[in-house]
């Protein structure tokens, strides 16, 4: 089992979620983050005081998935969530101890 | 609010034999002329002045208020919003009980520098007493002209918190504008808004020209000059400089904008720098409030000026229309030259371009004709954006709204260019002087002393609540305290002043 964590552009989240959803994932978790990469931030001006605004919003979307799944996963968010321009986000993934499902209490992959 | 011409009288060119024949039908048919038979309010005038007092409130809640608290981080949004509302509350109170009375009560001796205590309490002041207006023969009922006035002794000490917004605390702002209000603005509203009912100066010049006898002219001579000098300084020109030339002054450029624009610049330097003040992004927390507001100022503001003639006629309509164009003017203007300069277009600019433009005109509104206020819009909004950037960045103040660089710097743009468009060569509408019952009441313009008046009530406004302010401030610093601790400013006023938060998301 591991957990892909994708950091995402806000607006690709449905793209991504349809292809998830149909590749055979089952769930995932969106967070609203914010951070900076190459990308950087960008200045805003407000009655001539400028801020930089380093940290710019970004999605993060944890899905956790089987070791078979993994390079499917992490090929379908990389298709889906590029658009080419500076910013797309990036992957990590780690493994997963161990995974319970609350309701029932199935274990490991069954709770995936 | 100050002297100006009366209904359907302009200018002394306009004045042939055929109008001096009607004038003299005019008042003739003026019931103020006609002894033991008083003036009765007109409906009209009624109606609109308690419709412009409503505006005016809207302007202070929620106008002002969400002007401001879009300005202001989150966490300092119901502080805003809490400090306005209660100024207009508490200022509600203190005029009532003595502040209408001191504004605009009888000061006997001290008349021309503060009104006295006779109508405290509202003493006198029933549902039958009327107040004069501009207009000889006309009267309003003075409890409308009292609640008129309130509006505009509520959203003055407003303006001022925006200057130490986020860093100033409850308890020290109440204390403050308790006081502010007391010793600052009851006087300069009467300073500048105590002028002579032109019933009485009519009714005396009336009483001159008929006269026969030496005698009988001096008497009547004398009851004119007695109406004359019982005024406010600025209003009459009683400083021996201004050789009896008063301060042009229509709906509050001295006594609203650059009375509170320096008394929140004051404050901004005696309470400090906010935390983090040119380290942090201090960004506004929600421009769409701010655009709410402001739009709610600018209607609000009709109120504020075309209701200032205190009847409804055509110098109301002209108020009214200089009120639309000036602000129209100064929001593209303050658009287009940030767009030039900063290189984009912005929301923040156009809003504060029409704040900039409302406050310019407001002393101008009922003597400038629509033109020359077009003209003042556009000049104001780049000499605010010079203020509120340039300015302030080189000096290092934090004038957190900008209260200094746009109330101030925009309300002496605005009186000194009265003195300028009321000129009727300008399309101004030129001088009153209600003894001048020959020629329509034509005044006589002169620019060079009235530049003269305009400059000393700036002058005036400028010294006396600025070096007062900063007294009161000291005073609150030493008692109570102005500043919050830093982990109390950290953590933002609604939660340590108030307790709640603005926004629970």
């Amino acid at each position: 089992m591991k957990i892909v964590t994708a950091i995402i552009k806000p607006f690709k989240l449905d793209e991504v979620r349809d292809a998830l959803t149909a590749i055979g994932v089952h769930g995932l978790t969106v967070t609203e983050v914010k951070g900076y990469g190459r990308q950087k931030g960008h200045t805003e001006i407000y009655r001539g005081a400028e801020y930089a605004v380093s940290f710019l919003p970004k999605l993060k979307i944890e899905v956790a998935v089987t070791s078979e799944l993994v390079d499917k996963t992490i090929d379908t968010i990389t298709a889906t969530a590029r658009t080419g321009q500076i910013g797309d986000g990036k992957i990590f993934v780690a493994p997963i101890e161990r995974a319970v499902r609350i309701r029932t209490g199935e274990k490991d992959e069954d709770a995936l | 609010m100050s002297l100006r011409p009366p209904r359907g009288i302009s200018k002394a060119s306009t004045v042939t034999g055929a109008s001096i024949l009607a004038q003299c039908v005019f008042l003739a048919a003026s019931p103020a002329l006609a002894a033991g038979n008083a003036p009765v309010p007109n409906p009209g005038d009624t109606a609109w002045l308690l419709t412009s007092s409503a505006l005016v409130l809207m302007m202070s809640i929620p106008g002002l208020a969400l002007f401001y608290g879009g300005l202001v981080r989150a966490k300092n949004m119901a502080s805003i919003l809490t400090q306005v509302f209660t100024i207009v509350a508490l200022v509600g109170v203190l005029w009532t009980l003595y502040g209408y009375s001191l504004a605009f009560g009888d000061g006997g001796s001290l008349n021309a520098y503060i009104g006295g205590l006779g109508k405290a309490f509202l003493r006198g002041v029933g549902p039958d007493a009327t107040a004069p207006t501009f207009t000889p023969g006309h009267v309003i009922p003075e409890l409308a002209y009292f609640v008129f006035q309130m509006t505009f002794a509520m959203i003055t000490p407003a303006l001022i918190i925006g200057a130490f917004a986020e860093r100033m605390k409850f308890s020290a702002v109440f204390v403050f504008i308790t006081a502010w209000v007391t010793l600052i603005y009851f006087p300069i509203a009467h300073w500048v808004w105590a002028v002579a009912d032109p019933n009485v100066i009519v009714d005396a010049a009336t009483e001159l020209a008929a006269a026969a006898t030496d005698e009988a002219k001096k008497l009547s001579q004398d009851k004119i000059d007695a109406a004359t000098s019982s005024v406010g300084w600025i209003a009459g020109g009683l400083a021996p400089w201004m050789k009896g030339v008063g301060a042009l002054d229509f709906a509050g450029g001295t006594v609203v904008h650059i009375n509170a624009g320096i008394a929140g610049l004051v404050g901004a330097l005696i309470v400090g720098k906010r935390i983090g003040y040119g380290k942090e992004a201090l960004p506004p927390h929600s421009l769409t409030m701010s655009m709410i507001g402001a739009s709610l100022l600018w209607v609000g503001w009709f109120g504020f000026n075309a209701g200032s003639n205190l009847e409804a006629n055509g110098t109301t309509a002209l108020a009214f229309v200089n009120t639309m164009v000036a602000t129209a003017g100064a929001a593209l203007s303050w658009l287009l030259v940030e767009w030039a300069v900063k290189g984009k277009p912005s929301l923040l600019g156009l809003i504060s371009g029409a704040v900039a433009g409302l406050v310019a005109v407001t002393p101008a509104s009922g003597y400038a004709g629509p033109i020359g206020s077009l003209a003042l819009g556009f000049i104001v909004s780049p000499i605010c954006l010079f203020f509120v950037s340039k300015v302030k960045n080189t000096l290092g103040y934090d004038d957190a709204l900008d209260v200094f660089g746009v109330h101030c710097v925009g309300g002496i743009t605005g009186a000194l260019a009265t003195g300028i468009l009321v000129n009727p060569a300008l399309g101004g509408v030129g001088i009153t002087d209600y003894s001048n019952i020959g020629e329509n009441f034509a005044g006589k313009y002169e620019l060079i002393p009235q530049m003269i008046a305009q400059g000393t009530a700036v002058g005036a406004t400028l010294l006396y609540s600025g070096i007062g302010s900063a007294i009161l401030y000291k005073v609150v610093d030493l008692t109570i305290g102005l500043r919050p601790a830093p982990d109390q400013e950290r953590e933002g006023l609604d939660i340590t002043d108030h307790g709640e938060r603005a926004y629970n998301l």
